[in-house]
């Protein structure tokens, strides 16, 4: 009973970014995105800031965005890290796993340009030197809410080349 | 009813038989194949329409010859309608079988005798035909034996491999030692009458015996037949001799002749003997429940496809054991409606585990013969080299399941609901038994459901695991014909169980007192068990499943507008899959391994070799895991060593002298003369 | 019973029951939500959800044969068939007599065997893993499900759904009976393993290992996704309506009157809620079990029923 009192103390936790989301989560997938996230080989500080997406705090889930295990089932790919060596040939395959039509978002600095790792000897390029990029999150890391503003700008385009 | 005689017919049958085994003097293997095929097929399809006319009501068959072998009694058969039932058993598996066995037995022309493989499949089927046939104790015991010897023959066929002689050694001794209780209980059945023992008269006899010698035949009864049933622990030789034979011999032994330790068990305990006390029933309802549950444990964890297959036959005569057992208790509280419907369901389920059972063991021939391979854990890919063998496999490992709409759902519902009747019994300690056997009933048909997506899946789907499975080449049409027609009979027989049904229980009607079909259950499109306690109707199930299959699928392609892309099987972007990343059969089965641990007790055996110097390096891990049944080396250990050890104190006699030889010839002569003169 | 009328009411509840699946799942998702002190999805995200996979490609595996393609058909069949024969609005149905509850668990069971043969199609060893594990909880469920029918038999005296549900409404005090109430809790744990809710599986998991149902659909793309996804909500639609309307079947409707179906409609959907609260809340409160514990729990329900049955016998 103690777990139910509690949730009843706490209550609704969720930020409100309900306005620009409402108008732009509507477009190619009709409210439903399932979103499939990829480790390039970043540092993991862009994935703890993912995860705080699925918090009560930022909840993806209203927007009706939601992780998935599997690439097959996904729509979106959310790739972080510079694309080591070892990562290139992967993400480029799970790339090719996801079913048209799909986006990729890349976030963080390593994703857009390599960050702190340009020009190491572990690191292949960039995410869009491997696969096609439809949005970009800049950030070192990025804050859970312009991740979010990023996925639905990725979203909210229009018939452009995001293939 | 007319009293037509049958009897030409069923000299055709046995006349088709004979030319089957004709083929001893065939000049050369491939006659040979063919002659014992044709004949097959002719005296099966006689037999089958024997069968069928028998059933009918159209007719009987009554033979009697006294002349052959007039100082035991002379022959003597008569056909009734519960022998027809098991007659039409045989013809219906027969014709695909044998179809099937000309095929298969193309490669063996070169190392095995086509000639006495021919003689010794026609006496096979004869004999079997005779079983069922004989209304005398000679006769009976004659064929049965017949068939015991030529099965032996049929299943060390392969005589080069150890296997399958070690197999038909085991399976000799125990239809032997089935014959000595067999020869008892009939003993003690016949008991001062004269003559060949009819079995009329061993019926009317039957009611004077006093209840300790009627519970001492039914005793030795059970296990003479059960051990060619196939009953815990009397089963020991089915999962040795059946995978050794040849695939279509293990067929038939699988379908059709275990159904024969039935059918006698039913002859004597049932029509002979009429019923007895609750025990009786009671203690086939055990020993059919912990069958079953042996069977679908052991065939759960096997990797060997034909001892899987083994394995799951003794599970379904457990099934049909258990059927039987409620049918003996029913009968003994006075319930005849509702004994009727629980023979009637483990008659139906003798129909139809042989139309499954035997496109199993034939799809596994298929495979054995296309890969060379029974081990599951090598198999795989198969679906896409050997489409009709997969096709038939899966029909028949689907019926196995029990999975609608095919067969095998509409005899597991039948059995399911005769034990209704039975757990809403006034007797505590029946409605308790009754209900525990509904439970192993429903955990036998989960398991067996496990152990065929784990054989069907792992031999068939995904990546070849073996370069003989990479290189598999589909059955010649013979094969392919039998396998089909097989396959076919699954649905055709869900389809046609109401006239099946009603077959079966114009069959059992009359029979120790059991009450005639029409009061039983009411049959139309619609299964009706009696006083309405369920209805089912497999017919329309399987109309609807079809209807909503083909609906979705229209529905989809109107509404999906997407296209298809081929790619790699998704394994986290890793590049190439082998067949390694498969599953095997034993990673398949081991949760539930783990799960009835303290049932299976396996040995485990863990190897770990650590680098010299260092205990904390270590160098190879090796572990092995074996799965023996643990209660056969209980039984039939000890069983064995005495066997041994009294056959080696009386080797002593065989001393190798002339003189000791002389000595004993001369003693048993003074014996005999002594006892001669005596009387 | 094959009149137009029939036909209509067994189309029109296979459809209301196409329709009403989604929203059930995603009122237990909103539910969760809730309780996590989130805003959560809205109840309609799983409509959302179908609308786009329809729309979307399909990649299919090299190795899938024509197993992988038959297999969200005959999932998705059975499960409608199954839907035809659970009293939803109307008791007796027209295929009353068609399928007993031995028949829609045989009838399910073929779904799941089909699934689990969808799963090791395709040579990937989650694909084996899942089905290997679907198969292992579905054969121990099975002893437990057929004793709950059993103790449903026992007191209506048939296995046909419509019995069962008349002989409820002709004794209401039955309902609180010791063996009903069992016999429902037996019913209720079965329904979690069998449409793989916590504690059996987590249906939000993403971790591999700790899949079962999830990880034999981890290849199925578009709108084969789409089918396999929508027969698991209808799964779990038709075990929550078995729940409802067998062991609670008052507000069934006995004809077709429109004022009797709207009340069937009403009622349904109360239970419906109820039991969709009930699973939310045991959600959230319990944590996956082990794969070795579950066996534990299914004799938890395996020994209910068995209770379930002795005290329909102590009754009489």
């Amino acid at each position: 009973m103690k777990l139910f009192t509690k949730i009843l103390q706490i209550g609704l936790a969720t930020e409100d970014l309900a306005g620009e989301v409402r108008r732009q989560a509507d477009r190619r997938f009709g409210r439903a995105v399932a979103i499939r996230q990829v480790d390039a080989g970043s540092c993991n500080g862009c994935e703890i800031e993912i995860s705080g997406l699925s918090s009560p705090v930022y909840d993806l889930e209203r927007f009706g965005l939601h992780f998935v295990a599997s690439p097959r089932h996904a729509d979106l790919l959310l790739v972080t890290g510079p694309v080591t060596l070892n990562m290139r040939t992967p993400l480029r395959r799970t790339w090719e796993a996801t079913p048209d039509p799909k986006l990729v978002v890349a976030i963080g600095d390593c994703a857009h340009d390599c960050g702190v790792f340009a020009g190491s000897y572990a690191v292949a390029g960039r995410v869009q030197d491997v696969i096609p990029v439809d949005a970009v999150v800049t950030g070192c890391p990025p804050a859970p809410a312009d991740i979010l503003r990023g996925i639905l700008a990725a979203l909210g385009r229009n018939g452009e080349s995001g293939r | 009813m007319s009293a037509t005689s049958l009897d030409p017919l069923f000299w055709a049958m046995c006349g088709g038989f004979a030319i089957a085994a004709s083929g001893a003097l065939a000049p050369a293997p491939r006659v040979a194949r063919a002659v014992t095929a044709i004949g097959s097929v002719a005296g099966a399809a006689a037999g089958l329409w024997l069968a069928c006319l028998v059933l009918a009501g159209a007719g009987t068959v009554s033979i009697v010859m006294p002349s052959v072998l007039a100082a035991a009694g002379g022959l003597s058969f008569h056909l009734d309608r519960l022998g027809a039932v098991f007659l039409a058993v045989i013809g219906g598996v027969t014709i695909p079988v044998a179809i099937y066995g000309f095929g298969y037995t193309g490669g063996y022309g070169s190392r095995y005798s086509m000639r006495w493989m021919s003689l010794q499949t026609g006496v096979f089927l004869l004999s079997m035909s005779l079983v069922v046939a004989a209304s005398n104790v000679l006769t009976f015991l004659l064929a049965w034996e017949l068939m015991a010897v030529t099965s032996w023959l049929l299943v060390i066929t392969e005589h080069d491999r150890p296997d399958a002689v070690r197999g038909g050694l085991w399976y000799l001794a125990m239809t032997h030692m089935g014959l000595l209780a067999l020869l008892a209980a009939f003993f003690l059945l016949g008991g001062d009458q004269t003559g060949a023992w009819p079995f009329e008269a061993l019926r009317d006899g039957a009611a004077n015996l006093p209840p300790g010698t009627r519970n001492a035949i039914f005793l030795l009864a059970l296990l003479g037949f059960g051990s060619k049933a196939g009953l815990v622990p009397v089963h020991v030789w089915l999962p040795r001799a059946h995978p050794a034979a040849p695939s279509h011999v293990s067929a038939l032994m699988s379908a059709v002749m275990v159904k024969l330790g039935i059918y006698g068990l039913l002859r004597v305990a049932l029509d002979l003997l009429g019923g007895g006390p609750a025990w009786w029933g009671v203690l086939l309802v055990a020993a059919g429940a912990v069958t079953a549950l042996t069977g679908v444990l052991y065939a759960l964890v096997d990797d060997d496809l034909k001892r899987l297959l083994a394995y799951s036959t003794v599970e379904n005569v457990g099934l049909i054991v258990l059927g039987t057992g409620a049918g003996f208790l029913f009968l003994s509280l006075a319930q005849p409606t509702a004994a009727a419907l629980a023979f009637a369901a483990a008659l139906l389920h003798v129909v139809n585990h042989a139309a499954f059972k035997g496109v199993l063991f034939l799809g596994a021939g298929a495979v054995l013969h296309a890969t060379g391979e029974r081990d599951i854990n090598r198999l795989g890919g198969l679906i896409k080299r050997t489409p009709w063998t997969a096709a038939a496999f899966l029909v028949g490992a689907l019926s196995i399941a029990a999975l609608p709409p095919f067969n095998g759902f509409v005899s597991e519902w039948l059995l399911f609901q005769s034990f209704l009747p039975g757990v809403a019994s006034s007797r505590a300690s029946v409605a308790v038994l009754l209900t525990l056997g509904v439970g192993a009933l429903a955990l036998t048909g989960g398991l067996a459901a496990a152990t065929f997506v784990k054989a069907f899946g792992i031999s068939f789907l995904a990546m070849p695991r073996s370069p003989e499975a990479a290189n598999a080449h589909e059955a010649g049409w013979a094969m392919r014909a039998g396998m089909v027609m097989l396959a076919l009979a699954c649905p055709a027989l869900a389809i046609l169980t109401v006239p099946v049904l009603s077959a079966i229980g114009g069959a059992l009607g009359g029979v120790g007192g059991l009450p005639a079909a029409s009061t039983t259950f009411r049959l139309g499109v619609i299964l009706e068990t009696p006083h309405a306690l369920a209805r089912m109707s497999p017919v329309i199930i399987m109309a609807v499943l079809a209807a909503a299959g083909i609906g979705v699928w229209m529905a989809m392609r109107l509404v999906s507008r997407g296209s298809r892309r081929i790619d790699d099987t998704w394994g986290c972007g890793r590049i190439g899959q082998t067949s390694r990343m498969e599953y095997t059969s034993t990673a398949f089965a081991e949760p539930l391994r783990r799960i009835f641990g303290e049932l299976y007790r396996p040995t485990d055996d863990l190897t770990v070799t650590e680098q010299p110097g260092s205990p904390y390096h270590i160098q190879a891990i090796s572990y092995r895991t074996q799965l023996h049944p643990w209660f056969e080396r209980g039984i039939y250990d000890p069983l064995v060593r005495a066997t041994q050890t009294a056959a080696s104190r009386v080797r002593a006699l065989q001393s190798g002298s002339i003189n000791a030889y002389l000595a004993y010839i001369v003693l048993v002569l003074v014996v005999l003369l002594g006892m001669v003169i005596g009387f | 019973m094959f009149d137009m009328a029939g036909i209509a009411v067994e189309i029109g509840q296979a459809l209301l029951s196409l329709a009403l699946a989604p929203a059930l799942v995603g009122l237990i998702r909103w539910l969760k939500a809730r309780m996590q002190n989130r805003r959560g999805a809205p109840i309609w995200q799983p409509y959302a959800e179908l609308r786009k996979l329809f729309r979307k490609d399909m990649v299919v595996s090299r190795q899938a044969s024509w197993i992988f393609h038959l297999a969200p058909f005959v999932i998705f069949g059975s499960t409608i068939v199954v839907s035809l024969l659970v009293p939803v609005l109307v008791t007796p149905l027209p295929f009353n007599a068609v399928a007993d509850l031995f028949a829609v668990v045989y009838l399910l069971l073929l779904g799941t065997a089909f699934l689990a043969l969808a799963g090791l199609d395709t040579g990937s060893a989650f694909g084996g893993m899942g089905s290997s594990r679907e198969m292992t909880i579905a054969a121990i469920s099975e002893p437990a499900i057929a004793l709950a029918i059993l103790s449903l038999a026992l007191a209506a005296g048939s296995t046909n759904l419509g019995e069962i549900a008349a002989r409820t409404i002709a004794r209401p005090s039955s309902a609180l009976s010791p063996g009903h109430v069992m016999a429902f809790v037996a019913l209720f744990i079965v329904m979690l393993a069998e449409t793989g809710r916590l504690p059996v599986d987590n249906p939000a998991t993403h971790l591999e290992l700790t899949m079962i149902h999830e990880a034999m659909i981890l290849e199925y793309s578009g709108p084969y996704l789409a089918l396999v996804e929508w027969a698991s909500w209808l799964k779990l639609f038709v075990f929550a309506t078995l729940a409802g309307n067998l062991f609670v079947p008052w507000g069934l409707a006995t004809s077709l009157a429109p004022a009797a179906l709207a009340i069937a409609f009403a009622s349904t959907l109360v239970k419906l809620v109820i039991i969709a609260a009930g699973v939310a809340v045991l959600e959230t409160r319990v944590a996956k079990l082990r794969l070795f514990r579950v066996p534990e729990l299914l004799a938890v329900s395996f020994v209910l029923g068995l209770l379930a049955v002795a005290s329909s016998f102590s009754v009489r």
